[in-house]
């Protein structure tokens, strides 16, 4: 029976299925962070139950670190509790922690693929939506909620009802300025962000093929901006060759064994999908958003539009209000106050190196705050490296230490109400990034471009 | 995990569509440790103007609509996994959300915490909506066991979904984690038959 990835991994991995047609899902790899653990460790010592599988658990703090100053202890009271909470139970469980101080510290879907943790046909979950990023690797991860990293925790698996199967093929070549971000902005823009849910995705086409690791990587987070489960992308050679030869992924013979297994992960060419999509990359343009959802997103040389896939007219008006935007209205020319480089999105190496590149012997516009946050102390580090942080601090851009940061803004770094923030990362929803945060969601070069100029322009003329 | 049988009661109305979690919990708040308390900060921002005072327009501030069950506009629960959601709107007092359409992360959120979500089509949503306008304190039950959701006054009798398992769960105040425990025999007998452990990165927790 022909089969597609998702079933071959899938099927790998039914412990049993059970009454109701929920599957025991075991999972390979659990990655947890200081917000969504906290709750469920204290339910493990409430039963009195032992980490079961330490060794397939990583842990690091991300959510509420400082970018600046990380060697001080944390400022705020509340934060520095959550953080010293999951210091305490990783000691209490022996579970080593990634955390500050730590040179593998860094933002959750960053680091796993980076060490090498996250490797091809494993099933891969962690208390937060953008767990989604895996699936670059050819896995199928997804985000759960704080009760099932307590039943991960205890017993290595989940119950998982298995999901619908959507394939999205992309086909030909992204024209110059158009990054994978604003693919992926598009697909959401056409799908809404209700227009995935009960399906897993797969991204195919020559398109996909294509990009790079860390470009399939943002595709792969923004799936859950559609409501899909997980979005994966079938595993080849630019994959095999990433993995080869990072910190925790096999070694010598175990390698060659791995990959042999590795190459058997892609659909069957008579496999059929419950629901597919088809685009063309020469269709794309750099895509911003203008609403309080990703799915409110728009063409760059287009005006905002009278309507969005899923919004009613309601929530739709709703929305323009919070951004004071009007139907109609084009955002090139649009005068903006923040940008923020960074997010488990795009705050990876080749992202840090497309600012740079961009930014190189130019300077940010005089009103503009901007700040890029790496995704990780590597990539902090490896940017140093190759003198980014030069380059970008000449363009008056700080270069911060790793963390979620204005992502979601539950640290310092907060958007104040009423400004514009050009942001790389994955969520424009009202107060985000601070209470009355307006945020336009774009790729790093569109970002780039936004800060030098003081506006929103199309990077596509300047490069 | 209390065990959910049967609700009489009124309904809140929020026909917003696509409300997501950012909503129903600013991350601020996600700063706790416990499970306890989130119901205070239930759709803070749409519930307190920046200043502190009750926003005067919105439902939850409204002295007209109670209940403990929520109807809500299409793709409630959107967004970040935050299971905090679904402890925020329990805490709060609601024991059901009533949609015609959830987001699977919130949905499953809600199920694990006896929140019970009932999915009903886009025509059923909209008679409810108008029913509470006509009368905001119209009575519904919801009995699990039978998997109506009925509303007399305006002859309204819908058989809802639920997984047999989750019913199951909620009918009998269980839990999933007590469930996989107890599968732990079968869990590592798949771990041995398929070399998972070779899969390790034993040296993940050595260095």
């Amino acid at each position: 029976m022909a089969k597609t990835l998702f079933d071959k991994i899938w099927g790998q991995h039914v412990v049993e299925q059970i009454d109701g047609g929920l599957d025991i899902l075991y999972i390979d790899r659990h990655f947890i962070h200081e917000v969504t653990s906290p709750q469920a460790f204290a339910g493990l010592k409430k039963r009195n139950l032992p980490l079961f599988r330490k060794e397939k658990t990583i842990a690091t703090a991300d959510h509420n670190v400082p970018t600046l100053n990380q060697h001080l202890p944390i400022q705020e009271a509340q934060s520095r509790f959550q953080v010293d909470t999951l210091i305490q139970n990783c000691a209490e469980f022996g579970l080593e922690l990634y955390g500050l101080g730590h040179p593998n510290q860094g933002i959750v879907h960053v680091i796993g693929p980076e060490l090498g943790v996250t490797q091809p046909g494993m099933t891969i979950v962690c208390g937060d939506s953008h767990t989604s990023t895996h699936g670059a690797f050819g896995t199928i991860a997804f985000g759960i909620g704080t009760s099932q990293v307590e039943q991960v925790m205890a017993s290595q698996c989940v119950l998982q009802k298995k999901p619908k199967q959507m394939r999205i093929t992309i086909d030909g070549d992204l024209p110059n300025g158009v990054l994978s971000k604003d693919l992926i902005l598009y697909i959401i823009s056409q799908l809404g962000t209700g227009g995935c849910t009960g399906y897993f995705v797969e991204y195919a086409g020559s398109t996909i093929r294509q990009l790079s690791m860390e470009a399939r990587m943002t595709i792969c987070n923004m799936s859950i901006e559609m409501g899909a489960r997980g979005g994966l992308i079938a595993p080849d050679e630019t994959t095999f060759d990433y993995v080869s030869g990072r910190t925790f992924a096999p070694k010598g013979a175990d390698f060659e064994k791995a990959l042999s297994y590795w190459k058997t992960l892609y659909t069957d060419s008579n496999a059929t999908f419950d629901k597919s999509y088809h685009f063309e990359a020469a269709d794309m343009e750099p895509m911003l958003t203008y609403g309080t959802n990703p799915g409110m997103g728009l063409k760059i040389t287009r005006p905002i539009p009278a309507s969005s896939v899923d919004s009613n007219e309601t929530s739709f008006a709703k929305a323009l209000d919070y951004m004071d935007l009007k139907k109609g209205e084009s955002l090139i020319g649009k005068k903006i106050n923040h940008v923020f480089i960074g997010s488990c999105t795009n705050a990876r190496i080749e992202d840090l190196r497309i600012v740079a590149n961009y930014v190189r012997d130019k300077q940010k516009a005089a009103h503009v705050e901007a700040m890029v946050v790496p995704g990780s102390k590597n990539v902090e580090t490896q940017a140093k490296a190759e003198g980014l942080d030069k380059i970008l601090e000449a363009a008056g851009f700080q270069l911060r230490e790793p963390g979620c940061s204005a992502c979601l803004g539950m640290n310092e770094d907060k958007i104040p109400a009423g400004a514009y923030c050009v942001s790389t990362s994955n969520r424009n929803f009202e107060g985000r990034q601070g209470p009355g945060a307006r945020t336009i969601l774009a790729s790093p070069l569109t970002a780039a471009a936004a800060a030098v100029a003081g506006k929103i322009v199309d990077v596509r003329d300047l490069i | 995990m209390e065990k959910f049988q049967k609700i009489n009661s009124s309904a809140v109305p929020l026909p917003m569509e696509n409300t997501d979690t950012d909503q129903i919990i600013p991350a601020r708040f996600l700063k706790a440790t416990t499970r306890e308390g989130f119901g205070e900060n239930l759709f803070a921002d749409w519930r307190l103007a920046s200043d502190g005072s009750p926003n005067e327009n919105f439902v939850l501030n409204s002295k007209i609509y109670r209940g403990s069950i929520l109807i809500a506009g299409r793709n409630f629960g959107c967004g970040s996994s935050r299971e905090h959601a679904a402890w925020a709107l329990y805490d709060y007092g609601f024991r059901a959300v009533v949609s015609s359409f959830f987001a699977d992360i919130f949905k499953g959120n809600a199920l694990n915490n006896g929140l019970l979500p009932i999915t009903i089509t886009t025509a059923e949503l909209d008679q409810v909506f108008l029913a509470i306008e006509k009368n905001p304190l119209v009575q519904f039950e919801i009995d699990l066991e039978t998997q109506l959701f009925t509303c007399l006054d305006i002859d309204l009798k819908i058989k809802f979904e639920i997984n047999s398992y989750k019913r199951h769960c909620l009918l009998n105040g269980l839990d999933d984690t007590d469930f996989l425990v107890s599968q732990k025999v079968k869990i590592e007998a798949f771990e041995k038959r398929t070399n998972r452990m070779e899969q390790d990165c034993a040296a993940m927790q050595e260095s």
